[in-house]
């Protein structure tokens, strides 16, 4: 198996962009929330199944297609997210991060609980939008022209999350209030509002990685059960609230992860975890957090 | 995190058993699949419904011993199904452990079975090792296996000109049986497999693995996995051009919970085989849709339906033996009687442990011929039990290599046993 052309490891490359592209749209939002919250959201996976069912639910029962979804779902469960945060999450703000992680992920079973009972495990078929089927021959690989549009979604939400917390005045904002919030709310800033707002858009990026998803994958309670895990190794290795640092890992990893399943396929689901450990090994505070 | 959950279903008003010798005062059937996980959709809770189904049809007892029925989870890990299995047995009084999906497990758990000498009947796993190599005096297998698998889809596979294979394996014992048996089928018609990729269990992203099968220019893709696996690898298939680059796609285990979520549009024109479809005929679709009318207007898949007939024709044993108390004589009077059901229809059980029916290679039909939500095959032909089922003499199954006749209670040949540890990964 050693001698892969040259072809097929280009071919590989890119679909380890394409994975990359999910984990780094989720590791994305956990890292914001992490940053600003000191809220290790297990739910994220669930949210991110979340997005998959409300696209599934917006076709099938209202009749809003892909593109309509694709706002909407992010929107739909970006609420829910805020609606999670004000009721719940508020009043473990300063406990310990533990207690977060448990309610997290007690909100993650028990979503994935629910639909699985009511849709059972193989989940659902989501027609993939018409002007997106199809693909293009490359000299080395047939690209399906959803997988490039992925690839582009992707990059596009990234750094336009990462342009707006460095570059403008909310960003700022943000950033003052990870490290103070209570100077920042001194300033006249309403922090708690802010909160609620940031793990909202956290969540609602984990919705629309769901709903770029329900097309390829099957829209199923486990998807994100499945991923999480993944996910979180993905935010660990970049750096706790890395913002930089989880999309970088996100798709490198990706691309890691593609080229194992060329040259060791059966270590494909561990390679990650792998590097995790050395990584903590070597830099506890990830790649690219800060050193304590 | 220790997750058994363990629920008493049907616990029956408990008269006291005054004349059968049976077990703990209750016959307790201990169902025991994946109940959350990628295969929970074609056993999980439908299994035990299933399960239920069978004792109701017996009135619930059997004399005046009645019949309960149990289930838990094994999440697919050798190691919890067959700590289960021992808390079940040695503890609960479990009788009777049914269904086991997962290769892996179920090989551990016909081990265990047969150390406590109490019975198993595998309706959900498919290696074909557990009436061959790994056989047991008190396993019964009965819905399908890798071998007949290989027999029917891939066999039609072959006949149609699918000279070279290339296989997508699911990495554990049955994804590994399921390749040997229809690389057999494959060189028998004397074509080649020109290579393959073995991938965990229970992956979501399955377009590199398409890719190296693409590239292998293999006439024929084999899927040797089940589940969540097999929709994620159709899924892909179908949109990375595979099929329509002129390549095909053999799903050698899918079940009509896969083509259920896959789609019409995706899967039509798939081949595929089974033992048990919902719409075959009256008798089948009057059963269906009593169980549909409890799991949510669903359709039971051919591992709930053998959960049904195995456990039915358990009782009906025990009802003429009536004793549960040695596990092994209650497996030889299943062999002893004729199955006969609505769902699988006359039938017998072989000295190994093999049940024998015939088998059904179905068509998915197009979106266009289907007429309901659940309207999915196109019944292409019957394969009679003896052709699609693997030859007792060729299993090299203990029970029937001439030295250990199989009423004989002595020691059961060594090579079962140590031959099942590698996969099983049992505590001992």
């Amino acid at each position: 198996m050693l001698a892969v052309p040259i072809q097929a490891l280009f071919g590989q490359l890119l679909i380890g962009l394409i994975n990359g592209s999910f984990y780094a749209l989720l590791s994305l939002g956990l890292a914001i929330i992490f940053g600003l919250l000191n809220v290790v959201n297990f739910a994220h996976g669930a949210l991110y199944m979340l997005g998959a069912f409300v696209a599934w639910f917006l076709a099938e029962k209202a009749g809003v297609g892909y593109w309509g979804a694709l706002i909407l779902a992010p929107l739909a469960v970006g609420l829910f997210g805020a609606v999670i945060e004000r009721l719940l999450l508020r009043r473990l703000a300063g406990l310990d991060p533990l207690y977060g992680l448990l309610l997290t992920f007690g909100i993650a079973l028990i979503l994935q609980g629910l639909f699985s009972n009511w849709f059972g495990s193989s989940g659902m078929p989501y027609e993939m939008p018409s002007a997106l089927q199809g693909g293009r021959a490359l000299p080395f690989m047939f690209l399906p022209n959803y997988r490039l549009w992925v690839i582009a979604v992707s990059l596009v939400v990234c750094l336009g999350t990462w342009a707006i917390t460095e570059r403008t005045r909310l960003g700022s904002w943000l950033r003052a209030a990870t490290e103070n919030a209570a100077l920042v709310s001194a300033f006249g800033i309403n922090v708690p509002r802010m909160i609620t707002i940031t793990y909202g858009l956290g969540v609602a990026l984990a919705a629309l990685a769901g709903v770029l998803a329900a097309p390829i994958y099957r829209v199923s309670p486990l998807m994100g059960a499945d991923l999480i895990i993944v996910v979180f190794a993905v935010v660990v290795i970049g750096g706790m609230g890395s913002i930089l640092g989880s999309i970088i890992t996100g798709f490198s990893l990706g691309i890691l992860e593609g080229l194992t399943k060329v040259f060791y396929p059966e270590a494909s689901n561990t390679v990650i975890f792998v590097v995790m450990a050395i990584v903590l090994l070597v830099r506890p505070a990830g790649l690219f957090g800060k050193q304590a | 995190m220790l997750r058994s959950a363990l629920a008493v279903l049907a616990a029956l008003a408990a008269s006291p058993a005054a004349h059968a010798d049976f077990t703990g005062k209750t016959i307790k059937i201990g169902v025991l699949n994946d109940q959350s996980g990628l295969y929970a959709d074609l056993a999980g809770p439908g299994s035990v419904l299933a399960a239920k189904m069978a004792v109701e049809e017996m009135g619930g007892k059997i004399g005046d011993t009645p019949i309960e029925v149990v289930f838990a989870d094994h999440q697919n890990k050798p190691d919890i199904g067959s700590n289960i299995v021992r808390q079940w047995i040695d503890v609960d009084g479990v009788d009777v452990i049914v269904d086991v999906p997962t290769s892996s497990v179920a090989l551990a758990v016909s081990a265990v079975v047969k150390e406590k000498n109490k019975v198993f009947l595998a309706s959900g796993p498919g290696s074909s090792d557990l009436t061959g190599k790994a056989c047991s005096p008190n396993t019964v297998h009965w819905t399908y296996d890798t071998y007949a698998l290989a027999h029917t889809t891939g066999q039609a596979e072959v006949a149609a000109g699918g000279k070279s294979w290339f296989f997508l394996t699911a990495d554990y014992a049955f994804g590994q049986a399921l390749e040997r048996d229809t690389t057999a089928v494959v060189k028998a018609a004397g074509g080649e497999v020109l290579g393959g990729v073995k991938h965990p269990l229970n992956t979501t992203d399955f377009s590199s693995f398409l890719l190296q099968a693409q590239s292998s220019k293999a006439q024929v893709i084999g899927l040797a996995n089940a589940g969540g696996d097999t929709i994620n690898s159709i899924k892909a298939a179908s949109e990375f051009g595979i099929v329509k680059g002129g390549q095909k796609l053999a799903g050698l285990l899918v079940f009509v919970t896969d083509i259920h979520a896959l789609g019409l549009q995706t899967a039509q024109g798939l081949l595929l085989s089974e033992s048990f479809y919902w719409d075959r005929d009256a008798k089948t679709r009057a059963w269906s849709k009593k169980w549909s009318e409890k799991m949510g207007g669903k359709k039971p898949s051919m591992v709930q339906a053998g959960v049904y007939a195995s456990v039915l024709h358990y009782l009906k044993a025990l009802k003429a033996l009536k004793s549960d108390a040695d596990g092994k004589a209650v497996v030889d009077e299943m062999k002893k009687l004729h199955t006969d059901d609505t769902l699988f229809g006359k039938g017998v059980i072989r000295a190994d442990g093999r049940k024998i029916h015939p088998m059904y290679l179905y068509e998915v039909k197009k979106p266009a011929d289907s007429k309901g939500e659940w309207d999915l095959y196109k019944l292409v032909k019957e394969i009679p039990g003896d052709q699609a089922f693997r030859p007792e003499k060729e299993g090299n199954c203990s029970l029937i290599a001439g030295s250990t006749p199989a009423p004989a209670a002595a020691p059961a040949a060594p090579a079962a046993a140590p031959a099942a540890k590698p996969d099983a990964g049992s505590a001992k």
